[in-house]
C-alpha cells in the first residue's frame, strides 16, 4: 500500500542529492542540473500532497513550478554562456571576485 | 502491484540522480538526468496526474535537457580529471548533507502520515487534463498571466545576455 | 484675519531677507522697514476705534494647535485695549527705530542680517502681545529671547558682545524656568491655558490663595528675567554691546516691557493673589529701581547710564504692579517706551558722531548737534518727570498708587529714586552736551533718516503723558482697566482707583525731589562748585562699589559660576569624556569595527561556501527542532 510517506521520502532523497550536487561539484553546469533535481523533488512532493488532499491546486502549482524552472534554466544558461565568454571557465570556485 | 512499480521508479530515479552528480563527463550527467526526469514522470502517473507527466516529458526531457546539452556542446567542456570535479569543501559539505538527510528522513518517518492516498473521483482521473486546464484558465488566470509574462521576460533576457554587442563582436571576428 | 497678518508679515520679512535678498543690503532694509510699517498701519485703525470705544468687547481668534486627551493648546490672538496699546507702542516705536537703523547701521557688513533679526524680533514681540494663552505667550517669549540673542550678539566677532548675548540668553532662561513652572501650576489648578477662561475660573474663587500666590510668584520669575529685575538684572547693562538701535528697541521700548505687559495681561492673577506675594513683587521692583538708579550714578558710558535708568524704570513699573497699580505700570510703560527710545536713539546719534561711549570724551556737543541735543534734553526732562512732560504723569501715577495703597516705605524709595534719577540725568545732559569741549575730531549732526525719528519720538515723549491727564475721560486708566478677562465689577473698581490717583501732595513731593536732584547734579557737574572727584574720594569705598556694580556680577562670577557651575561642569566633563566618549561611543565603534574585520574573512566570494552555510544552518535548525 503506497502512502504519502513513500513519496515524501523519495522526494527528500532526491532533494538531498540535488543539494549535494550544488555543494560538491565545481562545474557550474552540473550545479544547474542539481538545481533542476531539487525542483523535481519539490514537484513530486507537491503532486503527492495534491493527490493526498484531493486538491487540484497542488497540480496547478506544479505546472507553474515547471514553467518557472524552464525560465530559470534559460536565464541561467544564458548567464553561463556570457560568463564563459569573458572568464573562459565553468568552475564556480574560480568565480570569486565578489569578496572583500 | 503499484508498490512494485513505485520502488522500481524510485530506485532508478535515485540511482540516476546520484550518477548525475558523481560522473565526470557533463554529457553523461545530462543523460542520467534525462533518465531521472523520466522516472519522475512515471511517479506523476502513479500520483494520478497524467497531465503533469506529459508536461514533465515535454518541458524537462524535451526543452530543458536539450538546452543543457546545447550549452555543454557550445562551451566545449570535456571530461574532468578525477578529483578536479569535486569542490574543495566536498567532505564537510557531504557530511552535512548526509546529516540533513538523516534528520529530516527521521522526521518524515516519525511524522506518521501513513494514511493511504486518497481517491480521485472517476471523472477527475479520466479528465485530468481537462480539469487542470479549466482551473488554470479560471481560478488561476492571474498567476497564469504573470507566469506567461515571466516566460517572455526570460526569453528576452536570455537573448540579451547572450547577444554580442555589435561593435565588439564585429571587432573581434573581423580584422 | 488681518490680525494674523501682524504675525505673518514680519516673519515673512525675516525669511525673505534671510533666503532671498540677503545679498542686497538696501533691498533687505526696505523689506524689513516696509513690514513693520505695514504692521503699524494694520494696528492703527484698531487702535483708533479703541480710543473711541474704551469699553470694547475683546476679540479672540484662535485655532486648535495641540489636541490630545488631557492637553488642549490653542494658537490664538486676543485684541483688547491692553494689547492694542502695546501693539501700538511696538509697531510705532519699532517703525521709527527701523527707519533710524537704516541710517545708523549704514555700511555695516551685517546690514541685511541686522534687519532680518529685527523683523524676527518684531514677529516674536507681536506674538507675545497677541497671545491669548500661556503656552503661546511662552513660545513667543522664548522667540524674543532668541531674537534678542541674535541682536545683542550682532557684533559676534567681539568677544564681549558674544559673551553679553550668551549672558542675556542664559540669565533669561533662569527666569523662564520659573515662568514655565508657574504655567504648569496654573494649568494644574484651572485646567486651561486661555487667559480669559482662566480669569473666570480664578475670579469665581475656585483656586485657593496659596496656589495662586505660588503661581503669581513663579510667573513673576519670568518677568524678573525678561524685565531685568533684581537679582536677574545683570544681563541688561551688558546687553548694551549690541548696536544702539537694538538697545532702543529691545531694552527700552519692547522686550523688557514684555515682562510688565505679561504681568498686566495676567492681572487677574495678581488681583487675586495674596497680599504677601504682591509685597514680594513690589519690594523687588522698588529695590531694583533704587539700586539701578544708584548704579547709574557710577557709570561713565552713555549707553550704560541709560541702561541703568531703564532698569530703574522697570523697577518702577514692577513696583506699581506689586502695589496693585497695574494701570499706572502700563501707563509708565507706554511713556517710558517713547522717551527711553528717544534717549537711546539720541545717544546713538551722539555715538555716531563722536565714535566713543564715554561721556567724559564728549562735552559741548550742543552747538554741533542741535536737533539731537534738543530732543535728547526733552527726553531727559520726560525721564526725570518734570511737569508737563509725559514722565511726570506716569511717574506720578505710580507714586500715587504706591502712596494710596499705604506702602509708605516704597513711596519713600520711589521719591528717592526720582531724585537720584534727576541727578544722573542732569549729569548725562550737562556732561554730554554742555561744559567744556572734550571731544576729538569733528562731530556733526546725523542724517535726516536718524533725526526725523528723534523728532517724532520727542513729540510723543512730551505729549503722550496727557493721555493720563486726570481730567480726561476716558483716560489711560480706563483703557487698561478694560483688559479682557476682568469682570465688569473688577473694571469698575480699577476705574474708581484710577480717579483717586492724582494728588497734589504726591505731585508736589515728587517735583520737589526732582528739582533737588537737578540742583545737586547741576552743582556737581556743571557749576563744579563741588568737585565730583572729591566726593568720589570721600566715599571711595561706595564709589568703587558703584563702579563695580555693587559686586553683584562679581558674586555671580565667583560663587555661582566658578564655585558651583564649574565644579558641576567638571563632573559632567569627566563623565562625558571617559564614559560617554571613550566607552560608549568609541567603544561601540571599535567593537563594531573589530567584529566587521572578523566577519569579513567569511566573505570568500565563493557561491558554494554561502550555499554550504545555508544548508548547514538548516541542519542546525532541524537538530534544534528535533532536540526540543
Amino acid at each position: 500500500m503506497l502512502t504519502l510517506n513513500h513519496f515524501l521520502i523519495l522526494s527528500f532523497i532526491l532533494f538531498s542529492i540535488g543539494v549535494a550536487g550544488v555543494l560538491l561539484r565545481r562545474n557550474i553546469i552540473i550545479v544547474l542540473m542539481s538545481l533542476e533535481l531539487i525542483f523535481n523533488s519539490v514537484n513530486i512532493s507537491l503532486a503527492a500532497f495534491a493527490y493526498y488532499l484531493q486538491s487540484i491546486t497542488g497540480t496547478v502549482f506544479v505546472v507553474f513550478n515547471i514553467t518557472v524552472a524552464a525560465a530559470e534554466v534559460a536565464i541561467g544558461l544564458a548567464i553561463l554562456v556570457a560568463v564563459y565568454r569573458t572568464r573562459k571557465t565553468v568552475y564556480v570556485e574560480e568565480l570569486k571576485d565578489m569578496r572583500y | 502491484m503499484e508498490q512494485i512499480f513505485f520502488y522500481i521508479f524510485a530506485i532508478v530515479a535515485v540511482a540516476s540522480a546520484i550518477a548525475v552528480i558523481s560522473v565526470r563527463n557533463p554529457v553523461h550527467s545530462a543523460m542520467y538526468l534525462i533518465v531521472c526526469f523520466l522516472q519522475v514522470a512515471a511517479i506523476f502517473i502513479l500520483l494520478r496526474s497524467p497531465f503533469l507527466a506529459a508536461v514533465q516529458v515535454f518541458i524537462y526531457v524535451g526543452a530543458v535537457m536539450v538546452l543543457f546539452l546545447f550549452a555543454v556542446m557550445v562551451l566545449d567542456i570535456g571530461k574532468e580529471s578525477f578529483g578536479e570535479h569535486m569542490h574543495s569543501q566536498a567532505i564537510p559539505a557531504g557530511i552535512t548533507v548526509l546529516g540533513l538527510l538523516a534528520v529530516v528522513g527521521w522526521l518524515i518517518s516519525k511524522g506518521k502520515i501513513t494514511v493511504p492516498l486518497g481517491k480521485y473521483t472517476e471523472e477527475v482521473l479520466t479528465k485530468n487534463t481537462e480539469v487542470v486546464g479549466k482551473s488554470l484558465y479560471t481560478q488561476f488566470i492571474f498567476p497564469f498571466e504573470v507566469v506567461s509574462l515571466l516566460l517572455l521576460i526570460a526569453l528576452v533576457g536570455a537573448i540579451v545576455l547572450v547577444m554580442k554587442e555589435k561593435g565588439k563582436g564585429a571587432g573581434s571576428t573581423r580584422p | 484675519m488681518d490680525i494674523w497678518a501682524l504675525l505673518i508679515i514680519p516673519l515673512a520679512a525675516a525669511l525673505i531677507i534671510t533666503f532671498i535678498t540677503r545679498k542686497h543690503a538696501e533691498l533687505s532694509s526696505y523689506v524689513s522697514v516696509g513690514a513693520v510699517i505695514l504692521c503699524f498701519l494694520i494696528v492703527l485703525p484698531y487702535f483708533l476705534t479703541m480710543l473711541g470705544n474704551p469699553h470694547m468687547e475683546h476679540i479672540e481668534q484662535s485655532f486648535l494647535w495641540i489636541d490630545i486627551p488631557g492637553l488642549m493648546v490653542e494658537m490664538g490672538t486676543i485684541i483688547d485695549p491692553l494689547s492694542l496699546i502695546m501693539l501700538f507702542i511696538v509697531t510705532f516705536v519699532g517703525s521709527l527705530i527701523h527707519i533710524y537703523s537704516r541710517g545708523y547701521m549704514h555700511g555695516d557688513k551685517g546690514y541685511a542680517r541686522f534687519f532680518a533679526s529685527l523683523s524676527l524680533f518684531i514677529f516674536s514681540m507681536l506674538g507675545i502681545v497677541l497671545a491669548n494663552n500661556f503656552i503661546m505667550i511662552f513660545v513667543f517669549w522664548e522667540l524674543v529671547g532668541l531674537a534678542s540673542y541674535l541682536l545683542i550678539g550682532f557684533y559676534f566677532e567681539k568677544p564681549s558682545a558674544a559673551d553679553a548675548a550668551k549672558k542675556a540668553f542664559l540669565v533669561n532662561r533662569i527666569g523662564d524656568f520659573g515662568f514655565i513652572l508657574g504655567i504648569f501650576v496654573l494649568y494644574y489648578a484651572t485646567g486651561t491655558f486661555n487667559f480669559v477662561k482662566m480669569a473666570h475660573i480664578i475670579q469665581a474663587g475656585q483656586v485657593d490663595s496659596g496656589t495662586l500666590g505660588l503661581a503669581a510668584l513663579l510667573i513673576f520669575c519670568g518677568a524678573v528675567g525678561k524685565s531685568a529685575q533684581f537679582p536677574l538684572h545683570v544681563w541688561l547693562p551688558d546687553a548694551m554691546e549690541g548696536p544702539t538701535p537694538v538697545s532702543a528697541l529691545i531694552h527700552a521700548a519692547t522686550m523688557v516691557a514684555a515682562g510688565v505687559y505679561m504681568l498686566a495681561r495676567t492681572g487677574f492673577l495678581y488681583a487675586a493673589a495674596p497680599h504677601e506675594a504682591m509685597m514680594v513683587i513690589a519690594y523687588i521692583g522698588g529695590f531694583t529701581a533704587f539700586m539701578a538708579a544708584l548704579l547709574a550714578l557710577g557709570q561713565n558710558d552713555i549707553k550704560k547710564i541709560i541702561a541703568y535708568s531703564t532698569l530703574s524704570s522697570l523697577g518702577y513699573m514692577v513696583m506699581s504692579v506689586g502695589v496693585g497699580g497695574t494701570g499706572a505700570g502700563m501707563f509708565y510703560l507706554m511713556t517710558h517706551a517713547f522717551f527711553k527710545a528717544l534717549l537711546f536713539l539720541g545717544a546713538g546719534s551722539v555715538i555716531h558722531a563722536c565714535h566713543t561711549n564715554n561721556i567724559w570724551e564728549m562735552g559741548k556737543l550742543y552747538p554741533k548737534m542741535k536737533i539731537t541735543g534738543v530732543t535728547f534734553i526733552l527726553g531727559s526732562l520726560a525721564m526725570m518727570g518734570i511737569f508737563p512732560f509725559s514722565g511726570f504723569w506716569s511717574k506720578d501715577e505710580i507714586l500715587a498708587s504706591t502712596f494710596f495703597s499705604g506702602n509708605y516705605p516704597l513711596f519713600a524709595i520711589g521719591i528717592l529714586t526720582a531724585m537720584i534719577t534727576a541727578i544722573f540725568m542732569t549729569k548725562l545732559v550737562t556732561v554730554t552736551f554742555f561744559g567744556e569741549k572734550r571731544y576729538h575730531g569733528h562731530p556733526h549732526e546725523s542724517p535726516f533718516g536718524m533725526t526725523i525719528p528723534l523728532m517724532v519720538l520727542a513729540v510723543f515723549a512730551v505729549f503722550v503723558g496727557l493721555a493720563g491727564f486726570p481730567g480726561l475721560d476716558p483716560n489711560f486708566g480706563t483703557f487698561v482697566a478694560a483688559v479682557a478677562g476682568s469682570t465688569a465689577a473688577h473694571a469698575g473698581e480699577h476705574g474708581a482707583h484710577a480717579e483717586h490717583h492724582f494728588s497734589y501732595f504726591v505731585a508736589i513731593t515728587s517735583t520737589i525731589a526732582v528739582f533737588i536732584g537737578i540742583a545737586i547734579g547741576w552743582t556737581i557737574y556743571s557749576k563744579k562748585s563741588i568737585d565730583n572727584n572729591a566726593i568720589a574720594a570721600r566715599f571711595s569705598g561706595f564709589h568703587k562699589a558703584l563702579q563695580n556694580r555693587l559686586y553683584i556680577d562679581h558674586f555671580y562670577d565667583r560663587v555661582l559660576v566658578a564655585g558651583i557651575y564649574n565644579n558641576i561642569a567638571r563632573v559632567f566633563n569627566f563623565i562625558e569624556v571617559n564614559i560617554i566618549i571613550h566607552f560608549a561611543i568609541n567603544g561601540i565603534a571599535y567593537t563594531t569595527r573589530q567584529i566587521g574585520k572578523g566577519l569579513r574573512l567569511t566573505i570568500s566570494g565563493q557561491l558554494q561556501h554561502y550555499a554550504f552555510a545555508m544548508v548547514g544552518g538548516v541542519l542546525v535548525l532541524m537538530v534544534i527542532y528535533v532536540l526540543l
